[in-house]
């Protein structure tokens, strides 16, 4: 071992808990969600074995409506919102722009524990008793009948806000101020681009749903009517104020995947990605879109028939950047130099299961389609392929693809194919069969259904245990090859990314002399296949 | 006043720490401005549902104290810019009272906020702990004085944490001023004045519908 690095540099506990690296913060997140993500896996699972029978065999109803509002507020908030601008962004942003640290490195070790008290008081919530609203805390149920820890776990989510919206604001301010020279903005990775849309909704959206969770909040401690049609209030602005949040949140669990996907798919087909700039403000144009599609979660709660129209158009015009993407991606890889290195086969089933979630979004967008649709498992099955299909995968994918330089260490290619590849698999035979079931007219929330659904309900459950140990799986070869993994190169890819231009793991300031950049990025076919490595 | 040469390692020069820094200022307040905004949006869906309800609530509150609270918060945003305008090594006395008095004057405003609180108690006009309003406008009312209180209440609290940045940018002042901490009071000014438009746009909203008709 040569010089320290950021995970050597110290090895107090004081030294992780009062860091101000960006690194580590990064690692803390990492853990931290880990955690989350077991959590709300552990509801998914209890949900799909209670399914697994028509009847009622496992849970109550009332019980199956906390593990699914459980899974829900875990998943969204403390899992897919923080997931990659939180772990790998952390990690990458400052390496890949040629930076020291973020703009703000107190702000963001702040931003962790403001997380960290939003999980907290979360689980609290759970281990109380639950909540049973769903994690849309609809109104009247979560203000006048629910007879759950409504307020507690409305009080997480509102904490854990801040700390999304710090981290935008980090992000933000570091891709504008902290740039390296010459590093324009069109010679930024786009995994940056579509980080800095993210933060854009992360700072624009997060502080409506804290403002709309305490008008919640403040009508069921008060019992005062700001909602409640009884008085006057309005159950409908309740929904409104809460999607003009979650749509766009919609963009914050995706649009860093797709900038993962970037990185993979051009590394991976040795090539420039196709397109740069029309991938760099599709990005900004889905957060900009993103904001004026929320009505169409609402299609069927009695909002005007123009209103639902303009949605539903607008709805149809947010696919098109997303569309463009894709077509990118693939262009990407035409006559590319494809290797199916792990990193690879996730993006690979990023793009296919995407596509699938995306144009199954589309179909949930014609008004006609949608008012059958509405609350099935229709619905379940297209966010899943967004949410787990695409952001989930894209993140596992991020995960292999940057280890090395995050841990310093190879681990074992043939167990990472495997994972991808049960991913895959597990992942298609749980939520496909949802889509079939909600075609046929199953609705999403219940705990029994009728025994003709049964053999798509197994199948659904079957893949959600082959998904269960392939989800599993990387926790053992991952953390195993953090420890005795073989010791990873500088840039063990051959990339020309800057953040493969400095040591594996990086030293705690990233960069000894502060890198220049004179080249647009992705330039794989050039110079890198010859140039030394050093170890 | 020492020029402290060190700055964080991620920031290549002294005014390129500070640019940044009142960059992130700025995007704060973009946060704030939407935290607002979703309740202001509310505020107006509910007074276009409820006009004639909103303007006789609107009759209920306390115009005199909210106007002089208007002005207090005016005043304290101008003792503010002034002292961002003259921070040097030679003024830092009187920098330091400028801010004193800002803080003050914020002070001055949550005293009178409370007063008013105190009198819409008395009158039966809190949502929630303590309302009674006759007559068929009483639905709208309460929906008006709920906005009146979450908003008010949301807004003091920004208040008050800028009367502790004030108060510590004071005791800085009176020590050891830096360039440092001309940034650190550049922003804590934008925020203070970015409180002040607030009020402003509650003002409108809270003291003055229904105010020309009776």
């Amino acid at each position: 071992m040569s010089a320290k690095n950021y995970l050597t540099a110290d090895f107090t506990l004081r030294s992780w808990f009062l860091t101000t690296d960006h690194k580590r913060i990064a690692i803390l997140y990492f853990a931290s969600l880990i955690f989350f993500f077991f959590i709300g896996g552990a509801a998914a699972t209890a949900i799909r074995i209670e399914l697994a029978t028509p009847q009622a065999d496992l849970v109550s109803s009332d019980v199956y409506n906390r593990l699914f509002t459980m899974h829900g507020i875990i998943m969204v908030w403390f899992f897919l919102i923080p997931s990659i601008p939180n772990t790998l962004g952390n990690f990458i942003v400052p390496l890949m722009i040629g930076a020291r640290d973020l703009a703000f490195p107190r702000l963001n070790l702040m931003s962790w524990y403001i997380f960290m008290l939003g999980g907290c008081v979360t689980l609290f919530a759970i281990l109380a008793g639950g909540v049973d609203t769903g994690w849309t805390f609809y109104t009247p149920f979560s203000t006048l009948y629910s007879n759950s820890y409504v307020i507690v776990a409305a009080a997480g989510v509102f904490i854990a806000g801040f700390s999304s919206i710090l981290t935008g604001l980090n992000f933000i301010v570091t891709i504008h101020r902290l740039r390296a020279p010459g590093l324009t903005w069109y010679r930024l990775p786009l995994f940056l681009w579509s980080l800095y849309a993210t933060s854009v909704i992360l700072v624009l959206a997060t502080p409506v749903l804290a403002i709309t969770l305490l008008l919640m909040a403040t009508e069921r401690f008060f019992g005062v009517g700001i909602f409640d049609p009884r008085i006057g209030g309005d159950p409908l602005l309740f929904q409104h104020l809460f999607w003009f949040y979650s749509h766009p949140a919609v963009y914050i669990m995706i649009l860093p995947g797709m900038g993962v996907i970037n990185e993979l798919v051009s590394c991976f087909s040795r090539k420039q990605v196709f397109g740069y700039k029309f991938v760099a403000w599709c990005s900004l144009a889905i957060a900009a879109v993103g904001f004026l599609v929320w009505g169409h979660h609402m299609f069927v709660s009695g909002q005007s028939l123009i209103a639902s129209l303009v949605f539903s158009f607008m709805s149809f015009i947010v696919a098109v950047p997303s569309a463009i993407k894709v077509f990118n991606w693939t262009a990407t890889l035409h006559k590319g130099s494809i290797h199916f290195d792990a990193p690879m086969l996730y993006a690979l089933a990023f793009i296919g299961l995407f596509t699938i979630g995306g144009l199954t979004g589309l179909f949930l967008a014609c008004l006609a389609f949608d008012v059958h649709a509405t609350d099935t498992y229709f619905v379940v099955a297209h966010f899943h392929y967004i949410m787990v299909g695409g952001m989930v995968t894209a993140y596992f994918g991020g995960l292999h693809y940057w280890w090395p330089k995050i841990t310093g260490r190879l681990y074992s290619e043939y167990w990472a194919r495997t994972a991808a590849i049960l991913i895959f698999f597990g992942f298609n035979l749980t939520f496909f069969p949802q889509f079939i079931l909600g075609a046929e007219g199953m609705p999403r929330r219940y705990h029994v259904y009728p025994p003709e659904f049964q053999v798509w309900n197994v199948l659904s459950s079957g893949g959600a245990a082959i998904l269960a140990v392939a989800y599993l799986m990387p926790l053992f070869y991952l953390g195993y090859s953090a420890f005795f993994g073989k010791r990873a190169p500088a840039n063990p890819w051959n990339a020309p990314g800057l953040e493969w231009q400095t040591s594996s793991p990086p030293p705690e300031f990233n960069f000894a002399p502060q890198p220049v950049v004179t080249r647009e990025p992705y330039q794989y076919n050039e110079r890198f296949e010859a140039e030394p490595q050093n170890a | 006043m020492p020029e402290s040469s060190v700055f964080a390692p991620q920031y290549a020069s002294i005014p390129h720490r500070d640019h940044t820094a009142e960059l992130g200022m700025w995007v704060f307040i973009a946060t704030e401005v939407l935290l607002f905004g979703g309740l202001i949006l509310a505020y107006v869906v509910y007074r276009h549902a409820f006009p004639q309800d909103f303007a006789a609530g609107s009759r209920h509150t306390e115009i005199v104290i909210g106007t002089a609270n208007t002005a207090v918060l005016l005043t304290s945003s101008f003792l503010v810019a002034w002292a961002v305008e003259i921070f040097s090594p030679a003024t830092a006395k009187i920098v330091t009272r400028l801010l004193v008095g800002a803080a003050c004057l914020g002070l001055a405003f949550i005293v009178l906020k409370g007063i008013e609180y105190g009198k819409e108690y008395d009158e039966h006009l809190v949502p929630g702990i303590d309302f009674q309003f006759p007559g068929p406008k009483a639905n709208g009312v309460q929906l008006f004085f709920i906005f009146y209180f979450i908003a008010t209440a949301i807004h003091a609290l920004h208040m008050l944490i800028g009367i502790c940045l004030l108060i510590t940018l004071a005791v800085i002042c009176q020590r050891a001023p830096s360039t440092r901490h001309r940034t650190a009071l550049h922003s804590a000014a934008l925020y203070w004045h970015f409180v002040d438009v607030v009020w402003i746009f509650l003002f409108a909203l809270i003291y003055l519908p229904g105010r020309s008709t009776s």
